[in-house]
């Protein structure tokens, strides 16, 4: 198994920590990983983007074109990388705020309302855990107990008290996720 | 015990040099390699070891600083990203002449001038060949993983000491951003008994020593070069390494090091899903060079596609190692436009393969 994936959206969007947990609980899985982030002048206020590589060898390239799976979570995003997503492979998109469908036959595609679930928790900052979930209802590849052995390595532990309410996130994205192309 | 974390290139590099031992690092901030000293910073490891870490009034100050502390004794290091190394050029060349250890480290980013902070390979020259004055090398290593970025700050230490003379590890910006999974090793204890080159003050029954690059005999100063030159010798005889991936029965070859080997190998991959039967060769010192083992892979090939993010600068070094023996070219991007795995399978193909 090998999962190529790039997350892209907002800064502040939680782009690059969803990108990290999924890799930490790759880890803990005993995956090979791999995360690489868009670090230039665009994450000051424009796209920010990572790749997240989770695979049962070594991984040889870092930084790819052709992905697995693409997650957008803005325009810019979708139009930058419905492109590079591979035939037969996954496009999640957020649905807030976007302007325009998905246009390709040859892929599967999702959306999730994540960032409306967040405003009905209370809470937009576990807007990145409802899409992980989303992904992982489509694309099963980690358990959802490494999941949450990540998501503690990666969150400093003066925010362990909020791993139940990020759990909740998950299962929330896994109930939202729809379906809108299947390839014939 | 060994632990296992998923970190960045630079954060790793940081934890390494404390691990590692060292007495002191000092350095300036510059993308895309501050999270060395932010790294250092946050840890505080005077509290862990009684490692100093001391951002310095500018890159200069730093590079002297080390000068100071090596001259000491003292595991000493600093970092930087291309313009910031240009600035330290000076000082590596002292610390060289002076025959002082230390370790430098290079996160590359693309020039020239100040460039951009995305990564590049631009500096390879500089590294290798001497970006400071006079008749110098410097142990230049090479990591393509965060692995090899912990591992190489070990090993740079190692080497500075045992031959006294500064080690470079020149990253990019790839390897210094990107996260992997990586094993640190045990917490190294840090020197205690000054070596006796050290400038330590003259206490009874120690020599006086004088720790300079300065010989105005000329008579004395060749024999400071003729020492130079042997030492490098023992160099290129003991401390070459390299990596080969699928050379046995490959046709054609590819040489690259650092990420942009990374890269290089999933070009290799796909190739090989084609039928193409190519190999990957990864120097992982770049001084000293691997120049026989290069040589002797060129006699079973057809031809050999040295691949940079830079306009042709290892190369080179692929020309002289093959001596002819078969046909070499260079693809490269630059400007901090990394070089994706189907462009590279692409110039495999145009250049060698249908060349």
């Amino acid at each position: 198994m090998t999962e190529e994936i790039i997350i892209a959206g907002f800064g502040g969007q939680g782009v690059l920590s969803m990108g990290q947990i999924l890799c930490y609980s790759g880890v803990m899985q005993g995956k090979e990983v791999s995360w690489m982030p868009s670090y230039g002048p665009e994450m000051r206020g424009g796209t920010a983007n990572c790749t997240a590589i989770i695979s049962d060898d070594a991984i040889s390239s870092p930084v790819l074109t052709k992905y697995d799976t693409a997650i957008v979570l803005n325009q810019p995003s979708l139009d930058k990388f419905e492109s590079s997503v591979k035939p037969g492979g996954l496009l999640i998109y957020e649905e807030n705020g976007m302007t325009r469908k998905p246009q390709r036959k040859d892929i599967n595609i999702f959306s999730i309302a994540a960032y409306d679930e967040s405003v009905k928790m209370n809470n937009t900052k576990v807007f990145n855990m409802i899409v992980i979930g989303g992904f992982l209802k489509v694309r099963p590849i980690l358990e959802l107990e490494n999941v949450i052995k990540g998501l503690k390595k990666v969150l400093p532990e003066r925010y362990h008290h909020l791993v139940p309410l990020n759990e909740d996130a998950i299962h929330k994205g896994m109930g939202i996720i729809k379906q809108e192309h299947t390839i014939e | 015990m060994k632990e296992l974390r998923l970190m960045k290139g630079n954060e790793a590099l940081a934890e390494a040099a404390i691990r590692a031992g060292a007495d002191a690092y000092f350095g300036y901030p510059i993308t895309p390699q501050s999270e060395v000293i932010e790294y250092l910073m946050m840890e505080n490891p005077a509290d862990r070891t009684g490692m100093q870490v001391l951002q310095a009034e500018s890159e200069v100050a730093a590079i002297n600083m080390v000068y100071g502390a090596a001259g000491c004794g003292k595991r000493a290091m600093t970092s930087s990203s291309s313009p910031g190394i240009s600035l330290k050029m000076e000082g590596i060349s002292y610390l060289a002449g002076a025959e002082l250890p230390c370790l430098v480290v290079n996160v590359v980013r693309a020039g020239p001038g100040l460039g951009t902070i995305q990564p590049s390979q631009s500096d390879y020259f500089q590294a290798v060949k001497g970006g400071g004055h006079g008749d110098y090398k410097m142990i230049v290593l090479a990591p393509a993983t965060v692995q090899e970025s912990v591992d190489y700050v070990k090993l740079g230490f190692d080497l500075a000491f045992k031959y006294r003379t500064p080690v470079m590890i020149l990253s990019d910006g790839i390897i210094g951003q990107m996260m992997e999974k990586v094993e640190l090793f045990e917490q190294q204890p840090r020197l205690t008994e000054a070596p006796d080159w050290a400038t330590v003050g003259k206490k009874p029954g120690r020599d006086s020593v004088i720790v300079t690059s300065l010989q105005l005999q000329s008579e004395e100063q060749e024999k400071v070069n003729l020492r130079l030159q042997a030492k490098y010798r023992e160099i290129e005889k003991n401390e070459i390494m390299y990596e080969t991936h699928q050379c046995d029965d490959a046709e054609y070859l590819m040489v690259a090091f650092g990420s942009c080997a990374r890269i290089s190998r999933k070009a290799m991959e796909m190739a090989r899903e084609k039928g193409i039967k190519v190999g990957l060769f990864r120097p992982q010192t770049l001084y000293p060079y691997p120049y026989e083992a290069l040589n002797k892979l060129a006699d079973k090939v057809k031809g050999v596609l040295c691949v940079e993010m830079n306009a042709g600068q290892m190369v080179e070094d692929v020309r002289l190692a093959v001596n002819g023996k078969t046909r070499v070219e260079h693809f490269g991007r630059f400007g901090g436009m990394i070089p994706s795995p189907e462009e590279i399978l692409n110039a495999l193909e145009q250049k060698i393969i249908g060349g």
